[in-house]
């Protein structure tokens, strides 16, 4: 127990290491998943922010920026801890990041409780859509749902008449399927949940190929996405039944890993590479310049959070304490989005076109996609009806 | 369910079992020999499949990049095995338990700096790439297959080398009277060393092979080692033919499952099994001593 | 915590140095809400209930020589049964931390009756394997979260004048709970019970020898650290107001492990101290920087190789380690 003395000894050491702060520089707390396997998502995100900082000349809305860095390990409880640290001891400004939803869950009221912005930068899950939508968050990617509806809609218009359904056995697996459901109204020849982070999907394939669909809709992020793409391509059934996803599974930084297993799959997204857009344009060929790699649509979102707080805080001239207009300052959404139009609906998620990308090889040979078409305009979430914020 | 269907899972399990097989070998002949309890048997996994995708990116070719991985992977474990494992061998298991947990840590972190945080990409070899018809209208990835004859040739020389060498005799022999075979003037360091070295081959070369059908990423190592070491349970530990056993029955009890059972329970379903198994015979199914 | 030394003296055990420790420690731990912000006395009530779930394990492996892997599936259990009955409206904590004892306890209780009958390798392999099955468990759990979990509105209240909504009073809360275990398993431990446990754990045949029915004392030891691993999963699902099957996750059952051995095994204060060391030495380390577990890592090989009797045999060398 002496160790606690000395811990807290050490902590009160600390305390008075690290806790000068200008009056006239705003701090942002950067809490992602930046360690173990799925770290790529949130250092993608960090690069799209530092970009967007870039382009601002390295301020944000005028003012300094210092960032601190928060690492959640893909555990809420760690998140729930950095929060707090964000909270009582870094008192920031603004939080950003956030990768997944069950860290988001965790995080989202403590944080917003205490008087700070929280700015999501990809997850988005359905319950903070709907009845619990909080006035202090703003989701600037997008509702999880929204992004599998789009896919939905495509195959209910291409005419699909058999659909196979593959997601892992957890929440935003149930919740992408339902996604695809709610606008796909064909038959749903089976739907299938496999087990968390499975990283070989033989027996399910075999299945899938006995069912004989017309076409397949698998929600797999990240690693899971890798082996269930390579393996799908190698038995052979990807020249037999068109296989469709998402880009949660065909992101940038995941195709490399891919390899030309991926060439063909179509997928949905807010975003693409090849969205002609100047400010998109701007965006991917610094980011290139800056990063040596394409950016995913997970930096996109870091870019545009870095716009959003920027609008935010030119707009209340930087004055920082006025929470009510700052709050109105975000509502407005007054940035220039790499997506183009860029508007929130009442629950301060975004309204945003859908378009569906093929995965091709560029002009260097590397793989990326193309967007071949739209599958929403203005497309608003199936939640923000349930939130009863007024503005 | 169709009689190809059947045809078709079976092999999948078989599969599975095989690269189970890979990983419990090691670990099963380290426990039996060393009495070590290695949980970083995982990290050696995934060393295979990052230094073979390397050296197949340098190289273009797969197969030199296994031969020059699976030295490597060895290396890699001989070197683990004298620099710090070797101080474990007289320790409790809890000990060994920390400091191999310790390892993962050290390897998955030290993996992230050196690759970066993305998925690394191995490709399937050209030549392997296809599918071939098993049975008349029985399609099954070329590659899988290939995996499974490897894996069962690393089986079958295992079993011959220990079974049929002098070497082998030696190892053996280790296992049930470590003093004895110490006292015949066999240097036992060396041969600790060689034993491991082993096992981290066979787990390089399980990694390797994984790499092409899976992401090759950091913490890859650890649902296999996990399951490998449900394997070794069942199978009776130091025991490499209940290792065999248990990792064909864990593999097709795995694949069944997951296609016949709902997923919350399947995903439960091995462990099920093992306890099942531990509570008729406490010391697995094959008990190595006596 | 060193003052009644007559009963000590029945027990067996002099005045020493080390009870100025716990006097000191637990002096600093009091007055942590006192000097430093809301931070570190958060900071610190984590340290404290890890180092409740720590000392739990202390029990069946520092006394009883049982190596679970799988001891964060009750921390975890603990953690589920407050979140389920919150979710049912069920708000007081007179209900839901006993229940979450009992549970803990329960599931204890099975997993026990099977794992005793193995020993050695097979059992730290076997409890890992149950962890590994409640951990999918729940993750499946769709209508309470899942894989991503469930939130808590509020913390438990516990009535009258005490509100564990307010941070002090909750730190207190965990601080007096702590003590209370503390004081109950060093009981527990110099009994008679304690010392079947302990014989049982340096030999189990003699003492079945003797004519003790060891698998029914080490199965209610078992189910006792179980019980408490459940208290402390309670209390962080209070700290945090969050549950999620990362909870019971094996690497958490790796952590919990490490403490005790950090801290120095088979000494109850050692795992406290263990669970402040780590959780420190994670805090400091991460601040430097995103790869800290390449630091923290070799650390801990280190320790193990050449600290074996972890923070508390070097505070205290006269015990053996």
């Amino acid at each position: 127990m002496r160790k606690g003395i000395l811990g807290w000894v050490l902590a009160v050491c600390l305390s008075f290491a690290v806790s000068a702060t200008a009056a006239d520089e705003i701090k942002i707390g950067y809490m992602a998943t930046m360690s173990g396997p799925a770290a790529s998502l949130g250092i993608d995100i960090l690069d799209g922010f530092k970009l967007g900082m870039a382009h601002k000349g390295g301020k944000l809305g005028g003012l300094p920026v210092e960032l601190i860095m928060g690492d959640d390990q893909l555990k809420p409880g760690i998140g729930v801890q950095v929060a707090n640290r964000f909270i009582e001891k870094e008192k920031v400004d603004f939080v950003t990041g956030i990768v997944f939803s069950n860290v988001m869950m965790a995080v989202a009221k403590p944080i917003t409780d205490a008087g700070i912005f929280l700015i999501s930068a990809n997850a988005g899950p359905s319950p903070l859509a709907g009845a619990r939508c909080l006035p202090d968050l703003f989701t600037v990617s997008w509702q999880n749902d929204q992004t599998h509806e789009a896919m939905g809609k495509y195959l209910q218009d291409e005419g699909v008449k058999r659909l196979y359904l593959m997601a892992p056995n957890y929440q935003a697996g149930k919740d992408g399927l339902a996604g695809v459901k709610r606008y796909f109204k064909g038959e749903i020849v089976a739907e299938v949940y496999t087990k968390i982070n499975q990283p070989d999907y033989a027996a399910e394939l075999a299945q899938l190929r006995a069912a004989k669909p017309d076409g397949v809709f698998v929600f797999y992020p990240g690693g899971m996405g890798i082996n269930f793409v390579k393996q799908y391509a190698q038995s052979g059934l990807k020249e037999e039944i068109p296989l469709y996803t998402t880009a949660f599974t065909i992101a940038q930084m995941v195709l490399p890993a891919m390899g030309d297993a991926a060439l063909g799959l179509l997928n949905s997204s807010f975003w693409g590479p090849d969205l002609d857009t100047p400010v998109n344009r701007k965006f991917v060929a610094d980011f290139r310049k800056e990063y040596g790699r394409l950016p995913s649509l997970f930096a996109a979102q870091g870019y545009d959070a870095a716009l959003l707080i920027d609008s935010a805080i030119a707009a209340v001239g930087g004055d920082l304490s006025d929470k009510e207009a700052l709050r109105k300052a975000l509502r407005k959404a007054d940035f220039a989005s790499v997506r183009g139009d860029f508007k929130f609906n009442r629950n301060h998620f975004p309204i945003q076109d859908f378009y569906i990308r093929k995965v091709i090889k560029n002009s260097e040979g590397v793989l990326t996609t193309k967007i071949i078409g739209t599958a929403f305009e203005d497309h608003a979430d199936a939640y923000h009806s349930e939130c009863d914020m007024q503005w | 369910m169709s009689m190809q269907l059947w045809v078709v899972q079976t092999l999948n399990g078989l599969q599975l079992g095989v690269m189970l097989f890979l990983m419990s070998a090691g670990l099963t002949l380290v426990f039996g020999i060393m009495n070590l309890i290695n949980l970083a048997h995982g990290s050696l996994y995934m060393l295979g499949a990052y230094l073979a995708a390397t050296f197949q990116a340098l190289t273009g070719s797969f197969f030199i990049a296994c031969l020059l991985a699976v030295p490597l992977v060895m290396g890699i474990g001989m070197l683990m095995e004298m620099s710090i494992l070797r101080r474990l061998y007289d320790r409790d298991h809890l000990d060994q338990v920390l400091a191999t947990f310790a390892l993962i840590l050290f390897f998955n972190e030290l993996v992230r700096m050196t690759w970066g945080p993305q998925a690394y990409f191995m490709a399937i070899p050209e030549s392997l790439s296809g599918t071939v018809e098993i049975l008349p209208g029985i399609p099954y990835p070329a590659y899988r297959l290939t995996i499974v004859l490897a894996g069962s040739g690393v089986a079958v020389g295992l079993y011959l080398f220990i079974g049929r060498t002098r070497l082998g005799m030696i190892i053996r022999a280790g296992a049930t009277h470590r003093e004895m075979v110490g006292a015949l003037g066999v240097n036992i360091k060396l041969l600790y060393t060689f034993v491991f070295g082993m096992g981290a081959a066979m787990a390089g070369f399980a990694g390797m092979m994984a790499g092409p059908i899976l992401s090759v990423e950091t913490g890859m190592g650890e649902p296999i080692m996990i399951l490998a070491f449900v394997v070794i349970v069942i199978g009776g530990i130091g025991s490499v033919r209940g290792a065999f056993a248990a990792a064909v029955l864990v593999g097709v009890a795995d694949t069944f499952g997951r296609i016949l059972l709902p997923p919350a329970l399947s995903s439960m379903a091995i462990y099920i099994l093992m306890a099942g198994v531990l509570c008729f015979r406490p010391q697995g199914l094959f008990p190595a001593h006596g | 915590m060193g003052k009644p030394a007559d009963r000590r003296d029945r027990a067996g055990i002099h005045f020493t140095r080390i009870h100025l420790l716990y006097l000191a420690a637990g002096i600093g731990f009091f007055l942590i809400p006192l000097a430093a912000d809301a931070f570190y006395t958060r900071l610190a009530g984590r340290i404290l209930i890890y180092g409740l779930c720590a000392l739990s394990l202390d029990l069946i492996l520092g006394y009883g020589g049982m190596v679970s892997f799988g001891h964060a599936a009750f921390l975890g259990i603990g953690a589920y049964t407050v979140g389920i009955l919150s979710n049912h409206g069920v708000e007081s904590a007179w209900i839901a931390w006993p229940a979450a004892m009992a549970c803990a306890g329960v599931t204890a209780l099975v997993i026990g009756a099977v794992s005793l009958r193995t020993s050695g390798a097979y059992f730290i392999m076997i409890t890992l394997a149950f962890s590994q099955m409640l951990y999918y468990f729940f993750a499946g759990l769709a209508d309470y979260g899942g894989d991503d979990g469930m939130a808590l509105w509020s913390r438990n209240s516990i009535g009258g004048p005490v509100d564990p909504g307010n941070p002090t009073q909750f730190y207190y809360l965990v601080l007096l709970l702590l003590a209370i275990v503390f004081y109950l398993c060093r009981r527990l431990v110099h009994s008679r019970f304690g010392m079947v446990i302990q014989g049982a754990g340096e030999n189990e045949r003699r003492m079945r020898a003797i004519g003790f029915p060891t698998y029914r004392y080490r199965l209610v030891c078992f189910m006792i650290s179980g019980a408490v691993a459940g208290l402390s999963g309670a209390l962080i699902s209070n700290q945090t107001l969050y549950i999620s099957p990362a909870l019971m996750h094996w690497s958490r059952s790796g952590e919990i492990l490490v403490m005790v051995i950090l801290g120095g095994m088979g000494s109850l204060a050692g795992p406290v101290m263990g669970a402040a060391g780590l959780l420190l030495t994670e805090e400091v380390l991460s601040e430097y920087t995103e790869h800290w577990m390449i630091i923290l890592g070799p650390l801990l090989i280190l320790m193990v190789l050449f600290a074996r009797g972890g923070i508390y045999g070097l505070l205290s060398p006269r015990r053996e380690s």
